[in-house]
This record gives C-alpha cells, structure tokens and sequence, in this order.
C-alpha cells in the first residue's frame, strides 16, 4: 500500500485544474497453481498496476487509465480524461454537477490467518498432488483437476475533496473437478471450494475441506453415469446454497441494478423487468423473501468499507418480507434516477470506469434445517451446484442446469437424477418460495465471474443464502 | 509500445538469462478510446493505456509463466520485467519438470500490420449522435492501436498491429422492442453508418407494430447470421478443442462416435489465414491457414494448442483451444429469398445468453433478443415478444436444416473482456424447420 500511496503523491503534486478528480490506483498479484492427471501445470504468477483519473471538469466528465504510473503517464492520463470531459460536456446523457463526490477516509484489510507466502510452493503442491489422486479412482474418470488459486487486490482510492480509502482484499481459492465418462454420456462435478469462494489465505484449504472432498467428488461424477434422467414434470424443488447463489445472482441481483433500469446495459446484459414505480410496493416474492446488499459480512467475496467511487458501505435491506425496496444503484445512478441506492459503484480493475454492481446480495435465512425443509416435500427434486445459466435480457425468463440432483419423495431423500434443469420466470418464482432454511444452513460463497458493461468487466459477487424450497416447479432433464 | 521498445526489451532479457534457461516474451498493448452511449446521448467516455508483458521462463524440461502490466517507459519496464524474470526463476527451482512442455525450437520471424482510416473518436462520436437523432440508441463505441508481440531467446520476433474501430449498438422502440446493429472495421465511412442507422429506423417501423406471443412448441425458423454466431460461440465451448474431445468432455462426442452427425452441407473451418487475430502462438508455432473442424456434417479436427499437442501427440495448429476466426460454410439460399422460403415463421435476429442445456446431445438453450419477428406468408408481420428455445444443434444443423444462405456477414467481435478481441466469424444465416421454444 506504500507503493501506491507514493504513487498518489506525486498525482497530487501535479493534481490537475477541475471542479472534481479522483485518483483509483490499483495493484493485483495473482498466483495459479494446478495439478491435473498427475501432472504439475504450469504455474502463473501475474502482476498488474494502473491507475484511473477520473475528472469532472468544464461541465463534463472523462476518464483516463494507465498502466504508466510516473508523473508524465499520471499527467497524460489526467489530459486525455479532460478531452473527454470536454466530449461529455457537449454531448453527454446527463448534467457533470450530478457526478458523487467523496471525502470518505477508510481502510480495509482481509482478515488473514495464514499469509499465502507462509507455505512454500512445492508444499502447496504436495497438497494439490495428494488432492488430485484422491480424485483419480476409477478408470471412468477420464479427467481430474485439483488447484489453489491466490488473488490480492489492493487498490487506493484519493478525491481532490480529501477521500482516501485504502482497500486490501485477500482471496485463496482452492477447487476439485472430476469428469466421468461411460460411453456418449459425461458428467462433471465440482468441489473442494471451486463454488464456495470467500475472502482469506491458506486457512480456506482446510475450511472447504479440498482433501478430504476429493472422494465424494469423484465418486459422485461416477454414480451419475448411471442414474436416470432428471423427470420433466412439475414438482417442488429445493435448491441447495450451490445452486441457489445463481438464482439469487441471475433473477434478483441482475434486475436490480439500476443502471440497468436506467438503460446503460440495454445494448448488451440488458435491461430489467423492474421498473422504478415498483420501489416500495411491488411484490417480488412470499413473505419468506429477505435481501439484503450486505458489505459487512466478514470474509464475504465483496465485504469492504467503500465501493469505487468512495461511497461508504453500509448494510441495506433490498427486498423485505416480499415487498422490493431499492434498487442496487451506487450515487450517481441514485442521482440520475431520484431513487434510493447503495454503496455498489465497482470498477473490474485499474482500466474500466466503475458502474453498479452487485456487492454482497444475501438471502437472509429463515428458520429450520436442510432436512427440514425436505420434510415438506411430497414429490420433489433437490438439485446440487450450478453448471448451465441462461435468462432473458429483462433478467425474467429463466433455465438452470445443476451437476446433481435428487428425487424427494415422501419427505424424504431418495436416488440420484442426472442433468437435471429447471426454468421458470423471476416476477413469479420468487413468489412460489415456500421454505427458508435457518441460520445453521446458512453458507457464504458468491461467483468470480460476473460480467457485464461496455467496455466489458468481470468482477467478483458475493452471495449468502441458505437453501430454499419452492413450489410446482417446471423440472427436466437430459436428451435430445 | 512500439514493436522496436519491444524487442529491445525482450533483447534486454534474453541477455540476463543464465545457463540453459530458454525465455518466450509476450506482449500485449492497446490504446482504446471507449465511449459508451444511452439514449443517444454520452454515458461514459475515457482512454485506456495498457501494456502487458508475458513471461514463461524454461530449464531443461521445467517451466513456470508469469506476466506484469508495463508502462512504457524503457528504464521502468526493464525493472518490471527483471524483477518478474527472477520470480519466476526462483520459483523455476521448486517445480517439476513439465511432460507437457511445448515450444517452438525454430526461430521465425513476422511482422504485419495494417493499415486503417479511422476518425478521431470525438468526431465519430458525434457524426453518430447527429445521424441517430430522435433514436434512442444504445451501445459502445471502441476504437484505436492495438498489438500482439513475441520474442524469444531461441529466435523468434512476430509482430501484429491493426487500428480499427467497432460501434456496436441497438435502437430501441420501447421495453424490450429494439434492433441492433454493428459497423466495425478499419475505414470509416459516415456513409455506412447513415445506411445502417436508416435500416434500423425502418425494423423500428416493424417493431411499432403489436408484439405477437407464441406459445411454447416448434417452430419454423430463420436464423440471421448474428443468431447463427451464438451458437457457433456455444460449439466453441469445448466443441471442437482436442483437450475436450480426448477426455469425453465435447459437446460433439455423439458425432465423434458416429452416432449423430450434422447435415451434410455443414462445414465448419478455424479460418486463421481469413481472421484478425495474429499467426503466431505464444509458444512461437506458426498456425496453417485453416484448420477443418466439422466437413460434410461430421467431424474432422481439433484445434491443437502447444500443451494439448504434446500430451496427445497432435501437431499444433491454434494458439488456444477455442476458435478466433471461425467460418460456417455458405448454401444455395439468396437472403432475398428467405422470408419465401420461411413462409411463416420466425425470423430470429440475434439470440442471447446461450448454455448448455444438456451438453451430452449437443442441446443448447438460449433467449431470442433484438431483431426477431413474425413472418406470415413471406412477409415479415410483427415483432415477437422474446422466447426461449431448448434444441439440439444436431436438429438445427442437422435433420431440421433446410438451408444455408449464400451471402456471409463478417461478424468482429467486440467482446473487451481481456482488451479489444480479434476474434471473428464468418457465417450465412440458417433456415430451419423447426426450433422448439420452451418458455
């Protein structure tokens, strides 16, 4: 963090003539490591660092990034964000003086127990070799991977209004694949954390459990060779917190995003269903349904002190009781709209403006346990990590893929079903949600590759949730 | 930077390798102008610099690969680029050796670049702003200098630099009502984009007219070129890479059994020699012009990446394992013709978010987006309101393919994920009997 906050002082001692600037530099170190079938992948260390200038200047507003971090590349950048200011100002969708300013001063910084550097590389891959021949014990699995993946963002956010927030975000990601094939069929299943990230360091490797996993993997990949098609039918479903982080993700995080609702995204992840009339009133779900955008959970994917444009983060309740709140909209899109928001204005990196977000969307647990909630169930399937995703453009008409699941028959878990899927409609599924697991099933995870924005930008999401059961539900599976 | 700074950089490097050791140097650069629109109007303008320098250091049969973000400046590169050479060094020390491990041990050389009229981007901006007036447009203008990189301590130097430009955008009517449109290339002409931009006033015209709900079931089809992109996009998910195919993973393995195949007509081709992206690989192969895929409706190839190629013992000819400049075979169809030849159908412009639905056979789900219509009798009637399709494309380009058109849309992406893409495809439109839409 030094390093960047000299890198600041000398943005500063040049800081550029203009009504407002801020000042986002960006550090990432990223370490791979993986062993398939055996065999030691080739490892990768990456690098990155840059820097955003973003000024409100002459009634228009323009960005600059740059990889070159010395005064003569800080100053260019400040320059060809003042071109594009002047753009903006001419031609722009709305007024510069609706742009957020921020004075915030806050620091951050994963908490970690156990530093990535305090394991040497060939004792990490020891662990990784071990993990990977767990996985291999039959010869229908044809392939089998086992990795640990290490992610530092540090990033240092300065305002010319005197903000200053200091984020550094640790993330040790471990992961199990095993694929399994007889004849023209071929089923894959995950574990070992690859679904489940959180913020942390090596700590994580015994927390997801990346060995002692590595049998159940493999030896589910096996059994769903064999087991039937997943039925098409209409049946109550209970999704499991690995496969509900997507519903959640896909059919309420997305269609909150108010720059969606204001049009950004129509040309590419699209618009949304969600209307700003709804705020407030709507019914988007049973009274089961609690939201929350929540920064504060320790160790969730996108827990911090600030979003990109120095807003604080502060806990806020989406949807209550059923009824749709607000919106996901950092301070400029609350500007542009006269709505309600959060702190979710994110950045993918140094080089792409921030826009809104997800952050950490929760659903909020209920009461009850897993077995609970099956105990409801008559006739019912329960399905197991995502593997396919697909909703329409308004974020409304949906299908899912799962890599396992279960009849429920009777309250009661009964065989395996193979490449089962469901689809529904997100104004009306919500509302089918019959059950809500308590806090002892709760899980925190999220995805690491949500994408979105023009130019384009992956970020992290974090999700919370317990499992859920919902009701008449169209399930299916597999085949031509 | 420049090809020059590069090399010199790389040049710089080589001389500091001990012994045996063997270095491949990469290196990615653009200067983009993004600017994105709403309404017609600027939502968000700006500038990227970006340089990236990739590493991978070899001994003997060890290997290890790293990258760092360069600035531009040749004293402060040459210190990043050091200090990621000796981590990679030491961590050389701790990994075993590679079986996989795959270069180019003949040193070769290229360098190619084109040549490009662009305007600066402001003025396009607004030559755009002014010819889409009373529209509400939406979209994302990219344009500038980008270039691709490799040198090596064996040999090699290929250099690739191209300017273009891409806007890609869609005008909407109103909710989900909308057309879309692409103009991407290395020439500007304002011309093109004024007939662009009257062609959609007149699908808006279309779109003004009451949407029309289908029910679930099967339908007749015509897929524009666009469409067929996204389900070319879901094959090369893991359709056509020799990874996939030697470990029971693609999609295609019904047909790489003989038990499924596509129609006859279909013939599908890696392009390299047709496509933007550059003809070297990271590993210093050079890649052949083209590479067939699927010939006759069955299969023919893989794609073989330097790793891939060595664990199966496959030449390599692709530097990944997904295609970059991927071409589907023309028919007999003139694009004229096919609303006659649809009769009454659907006339699919774009699809959205495809997936797997069941990968096994090929089946692929995805949304109906910009662009898609009723059409009664050869005329195209009314919008529809967006659907859901579940199909396998073992029907669709197979026992359900009634045609191919003879003219092919050259489609760039504009994808930005990882800087501006080079990727493109090459591909008519598809006429089908029948599409099953789901929801």
């Amino acid at each position: 963090m030094q390093h960047l906050c000299d890198i600041a002082e000398r943005f500063l001692s040049q800081a550029p003539a203009c009504d407002y600037w801020t000042l986002r530099l960006v550090e990432e170190e990223h370490d791979h490591l993986e062993v398939r079938q055996g065999v030691v992948e080739p490892s990768r260390l990456t690098y990155t660092s840059g820097a955003m200038v973003t000024l409100v200047k002459d009634g228009g507003i323009g960005y600059g990034a740059t990889s070159d971090l010395s005064a003569a590349g800080l100053r260019a950048a400040a320059e060809r964000a003042a071109g594009w200011a002047r753009v903006h100002a001419r031609l722009g969708l709305f007024e510069a003086g609706i742009y957020p300013r921020s004075s915030t001063r806050a620091d951050y910084r994963t908490p970690v127990e156990e530093p990535w550097s305090t394991l040497p590389i060939g004792e990490k891959l020891d662990i990784l070799q071990a993990a990977n021949d767990a996985l291999a014990i039959d010869d229908r699995i044809v392939d089998w991977s086992a990795w640990l993946a290490r992610r530092r963002v540090s990033q240092l956010l300065i305002t010319s209004d005197g903000g200053r927030v200091s984020q550094v975000l640790d993330y040790v990601h471990p992961g199990l694949v095993a694929v399994a094939n007889a004849g023209s069929q071929t089923q894959r299943r995950h574990g070992g954390g690859s679904d489940g990230s959180q913020q942390g360091g090596l700590e994580r490797i015994v927390a997801v459990c990346l060995l002692e996993e590595a049998p159940r993997v493999a030896e589910e990949a096996l059994a769903l060779l064999d087991a039937p098609e997943c039925p098409t039918d209409t049946r109550d479903l209970v999704l499991l917190p690995s496969q509900m982080v997507l519903q959640i993700h896909e059919s309420i995080g997305h269609p909150l995003e108010l720059d969606r609702i204001l049009g950004d995204e129509r040309n590419y992840a699209g618009t949304s269903f969600v209307t700003p009339g709804m705020f407030g009133r709507y019914r988007y779900g049973s009274e089961l349904l609690n939201v929350t955008f929540d920064p504060t959970v320790p160790m969730e994917l996108v827990s911090g002190v600030a979003d990109d444009e120095g807003a604080p983060a502060v806990r806020e309740y989406l949807i209550r009781r059923g009824i749709l709140e607000r919106p996901l909209g950092g301070a400029l899109s609350q500007a542009r709209a006269g709505l309600p928001g959060t702190a979710n204005t994110r950045a993918s990196s140094w080089d792409r403006p921030p826009i809104d977000r997800m952050g950490n969307i929760n659903l909020e647990p209920g009461e009850g346990s897993l077995a609970d909630l099956i105990a409801q169930v008559e006739r019912g399937i329960l399905m197991d990590t995502n593997r396919s995703w697909s909703i329409d453009d308004s974020r409304n008409k949906f299908q899912f893929g799962c890599e396992l699941g279960r009849l429920i028959e009777d309250g009661e878990l009964k065989g395996l079903v193979r490449n089962p899927g469901y689809r529904g409609i997100s104004a009306s599924f919500w509302r089918s949600l019959d059950g809500v697991g308590g806090p002892e099933s709760l899980e925190i995870r999220g995805v690491c590759n949500c994408g979105k924005g023009e130019p384009n930008q992956s970020v992290y999401v974090g999700h919370a949730t317990p499992p859920c059961l919902f009701r008449d539900v169209a399930v299916f599976g597999g085949g031509e | 930077m420049n090809a020059d700074a590069f090399f010199a950089l790389a040049d710089h490097l080589n001389a500091e390798l001990h012994g045996a050791e063997i270095l491949f140097s990469n290196l990615s650069n653009e200067s983009s102008d993004f600017v994105r629109l709403n309404r017609n109007r600027v939502r968000q303008a700006g500038h990227v610099g970006a340089t990236a320098l990739d590493l991978t250091l070899i001994e003997g049969s060890k290997q290890v690969e790293g990258g760092c973000d360069l600035s531009g400046d040749p004293t402060e590169d040459q210190v990043r680029a050091r200090r990621l050479l000796a981590r990679l060094r030491e961590r050389l020390a701790h990994v075993p050796d590679d079986p996989y491990l795959s270069y180019s041990a003949e040193p070769s050389e290229s360098d190619r670049r084109s040549d490009a009229r662009l305007p600066p981007a402001a003025e396009a901006i607004g030559a755009l702003i002014e010819s889409a007036d009373g529209m509400d447009l939406v979209g994302i203008w990219a344009s500038g200098e980008i270039a691709e990189g490799l040198a090596s301590s064996i040999g090699h130097r290929h250099w690739h630099a191209s300017a273009s430009f891409n806007l890609d955008w869609s005008c909407y009517l109103e909710a989900d009502k909308a057309v879309k449109s692409a103009y991407s290339g290395f020439d500007w002409d304002p011309a093109i984009l004024r007939a662009k931009l009257e062609a959609m006033r007149e699908g808006l015209h279309i779109m003004s007219r009451p949407a029309r709900i289908l029910e679930p079931g099967r339908y007749r089809a015509y897929l524009a070129p666009s469409a067929v992109g996204e389900l070319m996009g879901m094959l090369a998910w893991g359709g056509f890479d020799l990874k996939s195919h030697r470990t029971h993973q693609t999609p295609l393995l019904k047909m790489t059994r003989g038990k499924r195949s596509f129609d006859p007509r279909i013939g599908i081709h890696e392009e390299h020699d047709r496509g933007l992206a550059p003809r070297f690989t990271a590993e210093g192969f050079p890649t052949p012009p083209r590479v067939a895929l699927v010939e006759g409706g069955r299969f023919a190839g893989c794609l073989v990446d330097a790793r891939s190629g060595k664990e199966y013992g496959e030449p390599v000819n692709a530097a990944s394992d997904a295609p970059g400049s991927l071409g589907l075979d023309a028919g007999t169809l003139d694009v004229a013709d096919v609303a006659g030849q649809l009769d009454t159908g659907l006339w699919i412009g774009n699809l959205w978010y495809c997936n797997w639905s069941d990968p096994n056979d090929c089946r692929v789900t995805g949304m109906t987006r910009f662009g898609t219509y009723w059409v009664e009798a050869g005329e195209i009637v009314a919008p529809v309101k967006v659907m859901r399709f579940d199909d396998s494309l073992y029907h669709l380009l197979g026992d359900r393919l009634e045609g191919l058109t003879r003219e092919r849309e050259l489609l760039l992406s504009a994808e930005t994920y990882d800087g501006r893409s080079t990727d493109s495809a090459l591909l008519p439109g598809v006429l089908v009997s029948g599409i099953d839409l789901t929801l």
